[in-house]
């Protein structure tokens, strides 16, 4: 897909988000408009899948789960755009009976999840677990996860980037949201991780960088990545973010992660978006 | 005269890697994944035969809960095996948000539970897994009883679609269940028919019950006993069809009586047919090193206790 309109996807994305936390006073804007540029590319542009009908096996699919489940207004807000389901559902995000809940869940069977997440640290085990069973399957697909930097803390996390390598799960690309920030501050501060290509490198993935507001960027590396995938080894993007990113008052601090614009702030936020495919 | 043809003496786990054995050359879809304990689940013979479908997780519970999860994906039917403590309390929030929340079709497959995992200690007899995985919405939860049954309820749950909880055990023990006996998810077996007093017994608790049962009936003392294989969802006809009869219960476990099922049964006496209750079951405590008969003896949850507790409940009808 051209740049132009991925970028037009993107600006629409960012402002159902900030519409869609804004609405119920509560979700997690900051990390949300940080991956926004990433996800539009990766199903509009990366992955191959169908919404119609979206299938829980996904047989013949690329695969993709969100491990910072927090961020779900940017993946039902792309998922939406996308097709998997009508753009109006986006006004019921965090409402009594929504199948958008707070979280991503499967219970309600919103089309285009496969699994819960929220509590964090599990999606690459899914992930891993999903590719198990492709490669059982004969099926040459792609399994892809988004992280939180944060994220990273969790112990599971280490588990699993051991046994994908150990184990050769080798269509596996995992992207971190290397945003710098997280609830309690940098993260840096709370607990650094410290060389984190370095880690995973020895943990033995390919590593690779990337901008992830540069859509070019994030369509090469993507293209790159699919390429040298299959050798043996998971590979993993650490992308580089600005939570908040497009929003000025929301860049720059870790204060959005997960507090919602009041009416005054929206207008300032959606100001600064261009309305490009039309609001839910 | 309460007779059981005995057909020799197994543990229940080895029933477990016969089932799955068997599930490995009848259902393609079942896949099989081990946290470094190959040998100690039995599972040897599916690793041997099927090692395309064997996943060695090595000593990483929690990223083995959330691949079962995720093997589910694409139509397989994941087996997990590890010994009950770290297939539950370890992992509970793997299995609360990637199996139950999720709905997956994830069978967690739970060795050496409780106090009859013996000289191992309290780091390992696990007594509170069933209360665990009985809160957690979606999950079934099963208890076969001996050798025979694992190897029943391990085929049977692999035909049931959703999350199952399937605790079994170590010590070897007499195996009483007939080899070709019907095993249906939620249908408790009444192992003897009898009007004083019954018996809602699972897992080895179970055998200790017959030979209660046994004591009680030299004494003139009529037992029923249930079999309660599956803790969840509860045979609530069965039972309330028994107490009716027998107007008295006792529940027999090797689980804490917090949560267990004594506290399963215990709810549907208190909502729906109010009768007394004695629990025999460990009283929050945790275990310590012996054999399992010793330990049995030691926390109050062998035959004696049993009977004990039939001829204390019989008089506060």
């Amino acid at each position: 897909m051209e740049t132009k309109e991925l970028q037009n996807i993107a600006s629409q994305v960012r402002r159902d988000i900030v519409r869609m936390v804004a609405q119920v006073s509560s979700g997690h804007p900051g990390g949300s408009l940080g991956c926004t540029d990433f996800l539009t590319v990766l199903y509009f542009d990366s992955m191959k899948h169908t919404h119609s009908p979206f299938s829980m096996d996904g047989k013949g699919e690329d695969l993709f789960f969100l491990s910072n489940g927090h961020i779900s207004p940017v993946w039902y807000s792309v998922l939406a755009r996308a097709g998997y389901f009508p753009v109006s559902d986006l006004g019921t995000f965090r409402r009594l009976g929504s199948k958008l809940q707070g979280h991503p869940s499967t219970d309600k069977k919103l089309p285009g999840i496969r699994i819960a997440s929220g509590s964090l640290g599990q999606g690459l085990s899914n992930a891993i677990g999903a590719a198990e069973t492709k490669k059982l399957n004969g099926d040459d697909s792609f399994v892809f996860t988004l992280h939180g930097d944060g994220e990273l803390q969790e112990g599971q996390i280490w588990e699993a980037a051991i046994y994908a390598a150990a184990k050769k799960i080798d269509k596996l690309i995992a992207t971190i949201d290397y945003n710098g920030r997280q609830i309690d501050g940098d993260v840096d501060d709370v607990m650094s991780l410290g060389n984190l290509g370095a880690k995973f490198a020895a943990f033995g993935w390919i590593v690779y960088e990337m901008d992830g507001h540069n859509i070019d960027e994030i369509k090469e590396t993507l293209t790159k990545v699919k390429a040298g995938a299959g050798q043996g080894k998971p590979s993993v993007i650490i992308m580089k973010t600005e939570m908040g990113k497009g929003v000025d008052f929301m860049e720059g601090t870790h204060k959005w992660h997960g507090s919602a614009p009041n009416a005054e702030q929206l207008a300032s936020a959606l100001a600064q978006l261009e309305e490009t495919l039309g609001d839910y | 005269m309460i007779e059981f043809e005995i057909f020799g003496n197994k543990d229940t786990r080895s029933g477990f890697g016969e089932g799955l054995h068997e599930l490995g050359k009848n259902n393609s879809e079942v896949v099989a994944l081990c946290a470094d304990l190959i040998g100690s689940l039995k599972m040897d013979a599916f690793v041997k035969d099927f090692p395309e479908r064997f996943f060695q997780a090595g000593i990483s519970e929690a990223n083995m809960i959330g691949m079962a999860a995720g093997m589910t994906i694409g139509g397989k039917i994941p087996f997990t095996g590890t010994f009950a403590a770290f297939s539950t309390g370890r992992v509970y929030d793997q299995i609360r948000q990637s199996v139950a929340y999720s709905n997956k079709n994830v069978k967690i497959c739970a060795s050496h539970a409780g106090l009859t995992l013996g000289e191992d200690g309290a780091t390992h007899q696990i007594l509170e897994d069933i209360g665990m995985m009985k809160m957690l919405p979606n999950m079934t939860v099963v208890v076969p009883c001996d050798f025979n049954q694992t190897k029943q309820a391990t085929l049977a749950i692999a035909e049931h679609e959703g999350p199952v909880y399937l605790r079994f055990g170590r010590p070897v023990m007499p195996i009483f269940i007939k080899p070709d006996a019907e095993f249906k998810i939620g249908k408790a077996d009444v192992l003897i028919e009898g009007t004083d007093v019954t018996i809602v017994a699972c897992g080895h608790l179970v055998w200790k019950s017959i030979e209660a049962a046994k004591v009680l009936e030299a004494q003139g003392v009529s037992v029923e006993l249930i079999n309660m294989h599956t803790i969840k969802p509860l045979d609530k006809e069965t039972l309330l069809k028994s107490l009716a009869k027998t107007k008295c219960v006792v529940t027999a476990e090797e689980h804490m009586r917090a949560g267990g099922l004594g506290d399963s049964v215990a709810q549907v006496i208190t909502t729906e047919y109010l009768v007394p209750q004695e629990y025999v079951a460990v009283n929050d405590s945790f275990g310590e090193s012996g054999t399992p008969m010793e330990l049995m003896t030691k926390y109050h949850i062998d035959s004696q206790d049993v009977v004990d507790a039939c001829l204390k409940v019989i008089k506060r009808k």
